[in-house]
């Protein structure tokens, strides 16, 4: 058992071994233990708690693939202190690490269904993991989608995953911006657009969507208007999450605590706290 | 005729319409291609037609002056282009150019408003159709403004 799940409040040193750029704000980070041994294993969805000694912690979802042991892969968007402080951080350079924690996708319980993945921005970040397990057990379930919006075609995420995706026959992936140049080829206009033309069996169809909140509430409304079911829906929250484990209230969403509750949510728990603006 | 009668009831933006109506439709339908690069229509120009979109892909641009055209939403094989044709006074909001091989069938504006004004339920059946597309584009300009990818500040 690594120190991190014996004790949840105490991070263990890891080791970046790469630090990759993404996008202009969003670059990705490799890590392996300081200590000998695997890090522990994780389910899509889940996150840790990223720390630069002397300067602070932030929830970060896992972004790589928990079919694979190593390495532990984090895509991070630089917003604040603790993640300009990441986004310096070098190969060879030591942070902290506890983890994993929260509730993840519910892949396993989605077998033998369809299955559409709706992200935004960085959102695909927390999906990545679900679709590599997804694809690593192919005939088990239906039909699969990737629904995927971005900022501009400059913001678009895994790029080399994307194409590799679109050229599977398995799988229907579909790409749209807000707004682009001339030179840009693909599709241009909001995610949810993209729903209403995917090709799935509404009552055996489970969708996971993760975004900002308010592409997330659009992207229920165009589900259910495709007649998805408000139980099939899953939604990953984003709160600011201190100590992970529910003890200290930073997270809490109505009567939940987001770092143990969720992050990833049915929709009908949390339907009635979206789009209010105080909660 | 037929044949554009057997399309436009395929269309989803004419699902359920009453045959009447779609019959009353064909009077106004063309068959239309447009090569890529072709531009549809400009900002400012007459709004006489609008299109249902059958394959291809059209990009609806913005521009501002000197600064580099903006594309704003593509659309494609099942969308519409155009609801200027029914809202006065009839002038296009932006430019729409075909990206690729396009084809559509043209509706002219003038011909159905003169049906709709003899024939109020095709205006109310129509309208049903035209008001969501409309509504889309609001909900997807919210979102656009709203720049929900940035990061919150």
């Amino acid at each position: 058992m690594s120190e991190s799940l014996a004790n949840p409040l105490l991070p263990a040193p890891y080791r970046v071994l790469r630090n990759q750029r993404n996008t202009h704000d969003v670059f990705t980070l490799d890590v392996e233990p300081v200590k000998k041994g695997n890090s522990p294993l994780f389910s899509p969805g889940q996150f840790n708690m990223l720390y630069i000694f002397g300067k602070g912690d932030a929830a970060i979802s896992i972004s790589g693939d928990p079919t694979k042991e190593q390495p532990l892969r984090h895509t991070i968007r630089r917003a604040g202190v603790v993640t300009q402080a990441l986004e310096q951080v070098k190969p060879g350079g030591v942070l902290g690490i506890r983890g994993p924690f929260g509730v993840p996708w519910p892949v396993k319980e989605a077998e033998g269904q369809d299955v559409l993945l709706v992200a935004g921005g960085i959102g695909l970040a927390p999906l990545r993991p679900a679709m590599y397990t997804l694809l690593a057990n192919r005939d088990k379930y239906g039909r699969i989608a990737l629904f995927y919006g971005a900022r501009t075609p400059e913001d678009l995420l895994y790029l080399s995953d994307l194409e590799q995706w679109r050229g599977r026959f398995d799988l229907q992936v579909c790409v749209s911006v807000d707004t682009a140049k001339r030179n840009w080829m693909g599709d241009v206009g909001v995610v949810t657009k993209l729903i209403a033309k995917a090709s799935f069996d509404p009552s055996n169809t489970v969708a996971l969507v993760c975004g900002p909140e308010i592409m997330m509430r659009f992207s229920v409304q165009e589900l259910k208007k495709n007649e998805i079911k408000s139980g099939n829906i899953f939604l990953s929250m984003e709160r600011n999450m201190k100590c992970a484990v529910g003890f200290c209230g930073h997270c809490q969403y109505g009567p939940h605590f987001i770092c143990k509750d969720g992050p990833v949510f049915r929709y009908d728990q949390v339907q009635s706290l979206l789009g209010k603006r105080e909660v | 005729m037929e044949l554009l009668e057997k399309i436009l009831v395929q269309h989803p933006f004419l699902k359920d319409l009453e045959q009447k109506y779609v019959q009353l439709m064909v009077g106004c339908a063309s068959n239309v291609r447009f090569d890529s690069g072709t531009f549809i229509y400009r900002e400012g120009d007459e709004a006489n037609y609008f299109y249902i979109l059958r394959a291809g892909k059209v990009a609806l641009e913005i521009h501002d002056g000197g600064r580099e055209t903006i594309t704003i939403e593509t659309l494609g094989e099942g969308d519409v282009l155009g609801w200027a044709w029914l809202v006065p006074p009839y002038r296009r909001h932006a430019d729409a150019q075909a990206l690729e091989l396009t084809r559509a069938i043209a509706l002219d504006g003038k011909c159905l408003r003169d049906k709709c004004r003899d024939d109020h339920n095709l205006g109310y059946e129509l309208m049903m159709r035209i008001v969501p597309l409309i509504t889309h584009q609001l909900q997807a300009t919210q979102l656009q403004l709203m720049d929900v990818y940035g990061v919150k500040k």
